[in-house]
């Protein structure tokens, strides 16, 4: 992982100070969206679970994602001054400023899509965390050392459920291929650095192999095949987003947008 | 990073379908025991630590946790309460309070 390109930038005049600021709370926005509109989607299956035991972990998932969430737009509202605080960042922007990857706003689908899209995402954000901990901006550091052991139990907790339905019967294992068969064209744009992420001194490309390792090891134990040469679908960190978003954001903004400053 | 590799389910529970009831007991981060938090249901001893995790420990109830298969568990009858349990009551010098400890042993 790249530290921040500090020692590289001859010319320090303002302008190329304030470009790496707004390319570093872009890059915290990113964070911030991909993990609300993940736990928003996880939400969506509060009271609607397979079990009991399930209802409760996902939300549980869903809560953590949340509060990592919150501390992004924290920072990131600090960064972009102006009266923005985590809430305007929340709910008041539309779908063409949010930054989450593509895959977090895919539909749920049934448990086994739902527990799919949360490994590969979780193995993505344990790796991305594990390096982002170290990293000299103090403050990204921190979440991530907090956001990592959440984020190690998300990731034990979808593999262990992946590798069940998928070593499992006849019809989950038929459910899982459905699954990777729907999602997996989302994984690449995980890897493929936007231009803010390359201008904040992050190379997420580096962590793709460990994750392919990752990935290839849990579905050889749940008898998965891992796809090949698969067209890989983009623009999420850009804010070119599926029609999906559109409708998360329906639900999740109307209350802030009908009842505005609303508090209880 | 698992606990366990994953095992066939024992047999029964649900209906056949491999989804049996199992016991869960926390420790406190206190407490010298585990105690009986409730059940839950789960297909194999890994799978029933994540759900005690989820169910029994978010709000910081504890910091160990044993689980044990709801039929391995056998409970004694209520129906025979009064012959296990009544032959007890007069029976004091069951109790260690008769010994007087000499003063050189201190604090015991």
């Amino acid at each position: 992982m790249q530290e921040p390109a500090s020692s590289k930038i001859e010319n320090n005049s303002k302008e190329s100070e304030s470009l790496k600021v707004s390319a570093l709370w872009t890059y915290t926005l990113h964070l911030a969206d991909s993990n609300l509109i993940l736990a928003q989607r996880n939400a969506e299956w509060c009271g609607h679970g397979p079990i009991l035991e399930q209802d409760i972990a996902i939300t549980n998932i869903s809560l953590d994602l949340i509060g990592q969430s919150r501390n992004f737009y924290q920072y990131a509202a600090m960064l972009i001054g102006d009266g923005a605080t985590e809430d305007s960042l929340a709910y008041l922007r539309t779908e063409r400023e949010f930054k989450n990857c593509l895959l977090a706003e895919h539909p749920n689908g049934d448990w086994a899509q739902t527990v799919l899209r949360q490994f590969l995402i979780s193995a993505y954000q344990f790796l991305l965390y594990e390096k982002l901990q170290h990293s000299t901006n103090e403050q990204l550091a921190a979440i991530a050392a907090k956001a990592l052991k959440e984020v190690t139990y998300h990731q034990r907790w979808s593999s262990e459920w992946v590798i069940r339905l998928g070593d499992g019967t006849e019809e989950s294992h038929q459910r899982m291929l459905k699954a990777i068969d729907e999602l997996w064209r989302y994984t690449g744009e995980m890897f493929m650095p936007a231009d803010y992420e390359v201008a904040a001194g992050f190379d997420v490309a580096l962590l793709k192999d460990d994750w392919m390792k990752k990935v290839s090891s849990v579905f050889e134990e749940a008898t998965l095949p891992v796809p090949e040469k698969v067209f890989m679908q983009t623009g999420g960190k850009t804010g070119t987003h599926t029609e999906h978003l559109g409708y998360i954001l329906t639900e999740l903004q109307y209350l802030q947008r009908t009842y505005p400053n609303a508090e209880w | 990073m698992k606990d366990s590799k994953v095992s066939p389910p024992t047999g029964g529970g649900e209906g056949g379908l491999g989804f049996p009831l199992w016991e869960v007991f926390v420790r406190s981060k206190q407490g010298l025991d585990h105690k009986h938090v409730g059940s839950l249901h789960a297909t194999d001893a890994a799978m029933a630590i994540e759900n005690a995790r989820d169910v029994y420990t978010r709000r910081q109830e504890g910091v160990s946790i044993w689980v044990v298969e709801s039929k391995f568990i056998t409970a004694s009858n209520p129906d025979e309460a009064g012959e296990l349990y009544e032959p007890a009551i007069d029976k004091v010098y069951r109790h260690p309070t008769f010994y007087e400890l000499p003063d050189e042993v201190g604090h015991m």
